[in-house]
């Protein structure tokens, strides 16, 4: 097996992995933290509202998307949407509309369950200073909620960040795209792999890192 | 929009392809959670028990999996081991779901192990039980009830990985669905099958499991 390493061919074209790496960085925090959070925060209030259709309707979205596959999801959106309703996306926006979606239903999860957490007389505090409900909502149930929801949040957006690469299937040009690309040229497997790899694995780790410092920064004392 | 009856005429020729595809999706996920399992057992045992080259060895090992997507070690796999050794494209994807599902099941494990009170061991320890008993009678039987709920997690997370594989070329739910939607352009009313199915395989493993879970609970 004469495999003679050669990083060479990979640390030409580093700069299309870290353009990938940041592409897929973009979209994991707009449809995640931005879109997905949103999806999330109505679906959670949705959830443990008094309204029963309002439930169902949000149970039910949080079932069937938790139960599809990303890569079902974003084939859907990006060869039947044109196809068969004449809209005409690009396939990065039809990414960052199924991770949105995608991750709209994990987070309504961790937000439900921050919700269900916190104790009753919080709302209750609220009401009784004289607050309306949704003024309670907004500025006392959901800022203590969000510090609760943090550690759950960042593991959710860490393994929705990793969820980005499958966006490769579909041509978006991130990071495992990329790699693939580089792979096919220059037959250099161990290295192109080991190097996407290590850069998945370090910006996980950096995201997790940063996450903990605002946790800590956040957390409610006690 | 949905067109019925030409669903049922293009849904007759391709039953069989489908119902591969669906036996297909099964059966490597089955087996990857199966050898996942096993080697995710052997991954929590060395991280608590094993000596420090060894826990530091796999203690790599775990967060370098965890930290990259399963597309990618999907990828690398094929690529990586088919240009070592000639691997088919299911077997490539198997070894890759395999190391996917040990790490998940390796950390799970773990975390149920050493979550386990000291004077479970102290007390095995006292009533004269070797190490291999205190394991197998006293601390398996309350660390596997404590990590079954993300073990199912695990197992739904690997079907829904299992349509990745499509990719490198196993045949199986999602593939067969897209050769199917290659030949008669009904993307929306097979994509909808395709879905369907996914939809019963997770959202059953997930019902299963909570059974489960209720019936082999810890009586508090």
């Amino acid at each position: 097996m004469g495999y003679q390493l050669n990083f060479a061919p990979v640390w030409r074209d580093f700069d299309l992995l870290l353009s990938g790496l940041a592409l897929g960085l973009v979209m994991a925090i707009f449809s995640v933290l931005v879109v997905g959070n949103l999806i999330g925060l109505a679906a959670a209030f949705a959830m443990t509202s008094r309204s029963t259709a309002l439930r169902r309707i949000a149970s039910a979205y949080v079932t069937i998307i938790r139960n599809l596959p990303i890569f079902f999801l974003m084939l859907v959106t990006f060869f039947v949407l044109p196809q068969q309703f004449g809209i005409r996306i690009d396939k990065v926006q039809a990414f960052v509309g199924t991770l949105s979606i995608y991750a709209g239903a994990y987070l309504t999860e961790v937000y439900r369950g921050a919700l269900l957490a916190l104790p009753k007389g919080l709302r209750e505090a609220g009401l009784a200073i004289g607050l309306t409900e949704g003024q309670t909502r907004l500025w006392v149930i959901l800022p203590v909620m969000l510090r609760n929801a943090l550690p759950a949040l960042s593991n959710n957006f860490i393994s929705l960040f990793k969820d980005t690469s499958v966006a490769a299937a579909i041509a978006v040009p991130e990071l495992t795209f990329y790699a693939r690309q580089i792979n096919n040229n220059t037959f250099r497997v161990i290295e192109v792999w080991s190097v996407c790899s290590l850069m998945y694995v370090a910006v996980c780790y950096l995201i997790a890192a940063g996450l903990r410092v605002v946790e800590r920064r956040l957390a409610i004392p006690r | 929009m949905l067109d019925f009856t030409r669903f049922f005429v293009e849904i007759y020729p391709a039953r069989w392809a489908i119902l591969e595809g669906v036996g297909m999706t099964l059966v490597i996920s089955f087996l990857s959670i199966v050898l996942g399992t096993i080697l995710g057992i052997g991954v929590a045992l060395s991280l608590v028990y094993g000596g420090r080259v060894q826990r530091f060895a796999v203690r790599a090992f775990l967060e370098y999996v965890r930290g990259t997507p399963v597309f990618v070690l999907i990828l690398a796999c094929y690529y990586l081991l088919s240009q070592l050794v000639q691997l088919t494209p299911f077997q490539a994807g198997l070894i890759a779901l395999t190391v996917f599902c040990s790490s998940h099941v390796g950390e799970n494990l773990r975390g149920a192990l050493l979550a386990l009170p000291r004077g479970q061991t102290e007390a095995a320890k006292a009533i004269g039980l070797t190490f291999r008993q205190t394991f197998v009678y006293v601390l398996a039987p309350q660390a596997l009830r404590q990590a079954l709920p993300a073990w199912i997690n695990t197992a739904s997370e690997l079907v829904k990985a299992s349509t990745l594989l499509s990719v490198i070329g196993v045949v199986e739910l999602m593939l067969t669905t897209r050769q199917i939607i290659a030949r008669n352009f009904m993307s929306l009313e097979f994509y909808c099958l395709a879905g369907i199915i996914y939809f019963l395989i997770s959202f059953s493993i997930e019902r299963l499991g909570r059974r489960v879970e209720r019936r082999i609970a810890l009586p508090s």
